[in-house]
């Protein structure tokens, strides 16, 4: 209501204004302006005429006050426009820097300095820089009102993270849990509160007293520590002689390095050898222990030395004096010399003491199973009587072999498999040996690559070795018992054969027989043999033939007996104590006769062999040849489409993968997608994971009553947010970030009060 | 006076040793963390021991120092739990926890391991709630079990489980089939000749009886102990248990053999024109319907813990099937001769067959490999697996039971037993420790000392339940239903990410829409007046078209090429750049 009148009070006003304002000089009077404003009190209220002069003056102020532009011409006239002022300058006269200086440099109170500023003033041309638009300087304003409000936001930061990260939060936050505490927890939360229990508080730990239960208070323990002034003075004592003695010893120590004849050191030298294996004795009588680790020492000196190229007579004063040698006695002594320290240093130390280390390396090799030796004769491929096995495996094949011909002739039907069977079964024996050894050579062959660098017997001087070696054997025979004899002639006929067939099998491995790496006595028995016996063989085609398609056929035929094992598989004998009085009703018996005729023998197997092939080939890639005869060239009888065009339109498919089944000879496994569950699979990885296998790890268990306990079920299907029904959630005051960082500054605290304890331990 | 001073002294140090320091619960949350790794392991107790007490020390060395109550707790930290119950529950190997950088992934991963550490934990500790034992049988000193008469064993045990033998002398409708209800409380029974009977086995109370007057193959419990399935001459009846017949369903036609699968609501049958058909008895629909081509279809048996329906053929294969598959999913050749009966363990590990050629074979069915192969000299005609892995084969007349066929090789039958008449039907009696044998004279019920599993989940199946109890559970149980989509081979790959290509997806939308649904329309000219859809203005128009797309594809392959080239570039230019730069050596440079 009063804002209502006031705007009217001013509308009059101005209407007033108005009507005043058409008098030309721009001059009010006082008594004029308090004329029209007792008018206007006269219409506004009329019972206010009873008030005193003082209050009136006032309100008619305040009436004044609110028309601007009257305020502006009352202050237009009250300014001192008309009148001169004090230093005799009207508004209209400018003023200039020069006048100014002018009167200064008169004047004597002026400093030199302002005077000099001046001067600076006028003579400087620039104009000052305009100040900055309002728009620049709110965006300044709001910068920087941003940054502090960002500094303050930002301290909540952690907080934040923490609450998003927590796997639950309730709300209200940072409740109390309720319920009894323990005892432990209550004492250990208390504080002194009471100003009486702060001031003794204090007064305990001014004085150093200890508050939990100690033996001596701090001041105790220093004073314990310190010790008295004698103890002290024999202290010093005692160390300043040790400095003298340590220098001396010093000062003696360079004085001898300093020393150049050699002989000196070598007396010196040897001394200290001699001192040095003295001492070792008595260690070893007395400390064994320390002796053995003197050894080792000892040990590794060699070692290094045996590293280095030290005294090898490789470095360039070797070298030179090698080049000198010829002519030079000295130099030839000299270098003599060199390697003679060489094989000092890098002889073994042969001790009591590592003599009994030795030995008991002896008994431990005797402690160990006898098989860790054998393993090494096993790969010593040629010789069958370490081998073993060469002489169990023709039998088992054999043995396959006859089972494979009786299966033959049960089964009418002749298939691939079976002819080839058949036609290995001629040469069984001959056949298995040859794989071993193939088998064998091969192995070896490749360890010999290997080592080949090394251990390499070529040429004339391999052959001339052999021959020595091969008298020495012969010698060591004669003197052997005659079983021992027999067994190495036996032996040798074996290998003999052997190598026979190795030769016949392929040529390009005779080549490399030349090449063998002799391994045992008995390996070099061998080799003169195989010498004569390598021109003369002519590899025969019947051989190499069977060579040829072993690896194939070896393939094929595994399946097949796999299959077949599968389903003759030895079987146990069940021993039924009732026997069976009535058998199966009578129609059935006779079913089963007749399925048992129909399906004699190989014939369920080399179906399912037959099925199984075929979805193999099903699945294998297709070529699709789309090329088009006489399509861009000459067409016609006899002619070919091009070879470029020919592979320019034959389409390949991918391989797929290998089947399932691959492994497994009686089972096919369909290779066929299930697509029916793929609706019902997650299709695409969820967000945090990187690959399936961690996300298929994460739903692995699940989370239903069904296979959980109460307690998983309700920990696993927690909620994120728990709000308590009625309870008032506040905002986050400033006392949680304090107490978030005193909790971090506690947690800080404690662990580095626990680094300290630690060492104490 | 003396001694009983001595006996009360060692009274009270009896009771000192006994009282232990019960377990606060302020000290859980502490201890747990530390003992964490002594849970895990739950090795020797000697070591445990040393464990205990370094953690004793750690404890008064560090924290417990300060407390008032000056005792510790001698066995700290939570019971430790035996290493084989934990592997008992546990699913999956662990994964190695990402770097450090994946913040997030690392904490879902935590979490996630943690919460499946406790689930595992817990079951194994919860293990412990199942008390009972399963019996078995034990002869004297060269006495073998299999020589114990039935009659000597009901003599000897309690006079309930003693009523569990009984013979039903039924010679009148031939040979029997059996079926024992999920909860093993009511046993089903259907003579070849229409004879139809089903009724509390324990209680002998006859629920129904009626002749169906045709030639009955196999019968069969639905879901509930109120409805069953019966396979008739021609078509397949579901009567309820008062013997009346609520559907006759003549899409299924000449059933032989029938399997219930009870989490999939499916009754899935083999036929004798070689069908495998599944019916969901909660819908009624038929799911699939797969001609197997393989003859006529008289050995069936499921794999409980797959649900996959294994067939076997007379030639000598078996066959596994799953509604979502048209072929068979793996055809294993098991017997030179036909396949005579299979059987599937609880667990889904092994597969018991029995062929023509007398043998008795055991396959691991995950690794579809063969394990043990036993010869038995009449053959089985009938399998049947018991909860617990004892296997029951009829031979003839002869029904024997054998213990861990697959573990160790077995010479002796665990048990054997002689009935009337040859043996039509063999199953084993969940829960209990009986065997139910239907023969040509009827039916027998044998006892079989540790047959059964002894703990029973109330929540799965309750022999105990009540008529409210079975009704909860009906409406549970079609809650949870399993969709027959999801049976497979493996059942855990519905919790795998599916790993198929962009294109395989596609190619199956296309099959499953019929048409593809990206797929470019091609382009029909409009039929334009005054001769100006003359077949040569239309064939120019189709090319005008072909032109414009052949010139986009051109363009964007122009493009792209552009832009390889200029990444190229940049490529370089940027190698160049770092190559350019100079390095101290190069003053010596020529």
């Amino acid at each position: 209501m009063a804002k209502v009148s006031k705007i009217r009070k001013s509308k009059k006003r101005s209407k007033v204004a108005g009507s005043s304002s058409k008098k030309p000089p721009v001059v009010y009077d006082d008594e004029q302006e308090e004329d029209v404003c007792g008018a206007e009190e006269d219409v506004s209220s009329e019972e206010d005429d009873g008030e005193d002069e003082r209050k009136r003056q006032k309100l008619l102020e305040a009436i004044g006050a609110l028309g601007g532009k009257r305020k502006h011409a009352l202050a237009e006239r009250s300014e001192a426009a008309v009148h001169m002022s004090e230093f005799s300058m009207t508004a209209d006269d400018e003023a200039d820097l020069s006048d100014l200086i002018g009167t200064i440099e008169k004047t004597p109170a002026a400093t030199a300095q302002t005077k000099k500023h001046l001067k600076n003033l006028q003579r400087s041309k620039n104009t000052v820089e305009c100040p900055l638009s309002k728009q620049e300087n709110e965006r300044i304003q709001r910068d920087v009102a941003f940054q502090k409000a960002a500094l303050e936001v930002s301290r909540w930061q952690s907080i934040i993270t923490q609450n998003q990260r927590a796997e639950q939060l309730v709300f209200p936050l940072n409740q109390e849990p309720s319920g009894p505490k323990p005892i432990e927890q209550v004492v250990m939360g208390w504080e002194a509160r009471t100003p009486l229990e702060k001031e003794i508080f204090s007064l305990l730990a001014a004085n150093k007293q200890p508050i939990l239960d100690a033996v001596l208070t701090p001041a105790e323990e220093a004073s314990v520590k310190a010790m008295d002034l004698e103890q002290v003075k024999i202290r010093r004592a005692e160390r300043q002689k040790a400095r003298a003695l340590q220098s001396y010893y010093e000062a003696k120590a360079r004085r001898e390095r300093k020393i150049k004849s050699k002989k000196y050191h070598k007396v010196q030298n040897k001394a200290k050898r001699k001192e040095f294996v003295k001492q070792f004795e008595e260690l070893v009588k007395t400390d064994p222990a320390a002796a053995l680790e003197e050894l080792d020492k000892m040990e590794r000196a060699r070692m290094q030395e045996r590293m280095s190229l030290k005294h090898q007579n490789s470095g360039k004063w070797a070298k030179s004096k090698a080049i000198m040698a010829k002519y030079d006695e000295g130099a030839r002594k000299a270098m003599q010399q060199q390697l003679e320290v060489n094989k000092d240093l890098t002889q073994k130390l042969v001790t009591s003491l590592s003599k009994e280390e030795e030995e008991e390396g002896e008994g431990n090799t005797d402690m160990l199973p006898d098989f860790v030796n054998d393993a090494e004769f096993k790969q010593d491929s040629s010789n069958p009587w370490m081998r073993g096995r060469l002489s169990e495996d023709p039998t088992e094949m054999e043995l396959k072999d006859t089972m494979d011909v009786t299966a033959e002739g049960a089964s009418a039907v002749t298939k691939e498999a079976e002819e080839e069977e058949g036609s290995e079964a001629e040469g069984t024996e001959e056949d298995a040996l040859l794989r071993e050894f193939d088998s064998r050579r091969k192995q070896r062959q490749d360890q010999e690559s290997d080592t080949s660098a090394v251990i390499v017997n070529d040429g004339d001087d391999g052959v001339e070795e052999d021959q020595v070696t091969e008298d020495k054997v012969a010698e060591i025979s004669d003197e052997e018992e005659e079983g021992l004899s027999e067994f190495t002639r036996m032996y040798r006929g074996i290998g003999k054969s052997l190598e026979k067939d190795a030769g016949s099998k392929d040529g390009s491995a005779e080549l490399e027989e030349g090449l063998m790496r002799i391994r045992s006595v008995d390996d070099v028995d061998l080799l003169p043999q195989e010498t004569p016996t390598e021109p003369q063989q002519a590899p025969t085609p019947q051989h190499q033939k069977s060579a040829e398609q072993q690896p194939s056929r070896s393939r094929k035929r595994k399946k097949g007996i796999e299959l077949r094992e599968v389903l003759t598989k030895e079987t146990k004998v069940i021993k039924v104590p009732l026997a069976p009085t009535v058998t199966d009703s009578e129609e059935k018996l006779d079913q089963r006769v007749l399925i048992e005729e129909a399906f004699a023998g190989d014939d369920v197997i080399s179906d399912f062999a037959r099925e199984k092939r075929k979805r193999e080939d099903e699945g294998k890639p297709k070529v699709i040849d789309l090329t088009l005869p006489g399509w861009g060239e000459w067409g016609g009888l006899g002619l070919k489409p091009s070879k470029r065009k020919r592979r320019r339109f034959r389409i390949r498919t991918e391989v797929p993968p290998p089947r399932k089944d691959q492994h497994l000879p009686s089972v096919i496994i369909s290779e066929k997608r299930n697509s029916a569950i793929t609706p019902h699979q997650v299709s695409s990885l969820p967000f945090p994971f990187e690959n399936p296998a961690q996300f298929e790890s994460s739903i692995r268990t699940p989370l239903g009553r069904t296979w959980n306990t109460e307690r998983t079920v309700k920990k696993m299907t927690k909620p994120r947010v728990v709000t308590q029904l009625g309870a008032i959630i506040e905002p986050m005051a400033d006392e949680q970030l304090l107490k978030g960082k005193k909790k971090v500054s506690a947690r800080r605290r404690s662990r580095n009060t626990k680094t300290r304890t630690q060492p104490a331990k | 006076m003396k001694s009983k001073a001595t006996f009360t002294d060692s009274h009270v140090e009896k009771k000192i040793k006994v009282k232990r320091p019960s377990v606060r619960y302020w000290n859980e949350p502490q201890k747990e963390d530390k003992s964490r790794d002594g849970e895990n392991t739950g090795e020797a107790a000697v070591q445990q021991d040393r464990r205990a007490k370094k953690r004793k020390q750690k404890d008064e060395t560090s924290a417990e120092k300060k407390l008032f109550s000056e005792k510790s707790d001698p066995f700290p930290g939570s019971a430790p739990i035996p290493k084989d119950r934990l592997q008992k529950f546990k699913r999956k190997d662990k994964i190695t926890k990402p770097p450090r950088h994946y913040r997030k992934l690392k904490q879902v991963i935590t979490r996630s391991e943690e919460a499946s550490d406790l689930a595992l934990k817990q079951a194994a500790r919860f293990d412990l709630l199942l008390p009972e034992d399963a019996g078995f049988l034990e002869g004297d000193e060269d006495e073998d079990t299999c020589t114990i008469s039935q009659e000597d064993i009901a003599e000897a045990v309690d006079i309930t489980s003693g009523a569990k033998y009984f013979n039903l002398k039924l010679t009148q409708f031939g040979p029997y089939r059996v079926d024992y209800s999920k909860t093993g409380r009511q046993l089903l029974l259907g003579g070849r000749r229409g004879h139809l009977a089903c009724f509390d086995w324990q209680t002998k109370q006859l629920m129904c009886e009626i002749n169906v007057m045709e030639s009955i193959s196999d019968v069969k419990w639905l879901h509930t102990d109120s409805m069953f399935a019966v396979a008739q001459k021609q078509w397949l009846y579901v009567y309820d248990s008062n013997g009346i017949e609520l559907h006759c369903i003549r899409k299924f036609n000449d059933v032989l053999r029938m399997q219930f699968l009870p989490y999939h609501f499916l009754l899935a049958t083999a036929s004798a024109t070689s069908f495998l058909q599944y019916l969901d008895v909660s819908t009624g629909k038929e799911v699939a319907a797969i001609c197997t081509k393989t003859g006529r279809l008289d050995v069936m048996c499921q794999n409980p813990h797959n649900a996959i329906i294994h067939l076997g053929h007379s030639n000598g294969t078996v066959t596994l099937w799953s509604p979502n598959q048209k072929e068979a999913l793996v055809k294993m050749l098991c017997h030179q001769g036909g396949v005579r009966s299979v059987a599937v363990d609880k667990m889904g590990n092994y597969m018991v067959t029995s062929g023509m050629d007398k043998k008795l074979k055991v396959f691991d069915i995950r690794a579809l490999k063969p394990l043990t192969s036993y010869f038995l000299p009449a053959g089985a005609s009938c399998l049947s697996l018991s909860q617990r892995g004892l296997l029951s084969a009829a031979t003839g007349d002869v029904v024997q039971v054998y213990r861990d066929v697959w573990s160790t090789p077995v010479t002796k039958p665990y048990m054997a037993h002689r009935v009337r008449g040859s043996v039509w039907g063999l199953q084993f009696c969940p829960f209990e420790d009986v065997l139910g044998v239907g023969h040509g004279e009827g039916f027998t019920s044998m006892l079989v000392p540790g047959a059964g599993e002894p703990n029973f989940d109330g929540l799965d199946a309750n022999p105990y339940r009540s008529a409210k109890q079975r009704q909860e559970w009906e409406v549970k149980a079609l809650l949870e239903k399993i969709q027959p989509e999801l049976i497979s081979l493996d059942p855990t790959d519905l919790g795998r990410v599916d790993r198929a290509t962009f294109e395989q997806r596609h190619q199956e939308k296309v099959q499953s829409l019929g048409f593809d649904p990206h797929a470019k329309e091609k382009f029909v000219p409009k039929f334009k007046k005054k001769g100006r859809s003359s077949a040569g203005a239309v064939e120019r128009r189709k090319k005008q078209v072909a032109h414009v797309d052949q010139r986009d594809v051109i363009r964007k392959s122009v493009e792209d090429k552009v832009k390889m080239e200029e990444q190229q570039k940049r490529k370089e230019a940027k190698k160049a750049a770092l190559s350019r730069r100079k390095s101290a050596l190069d003053r010596f440079k020529k």
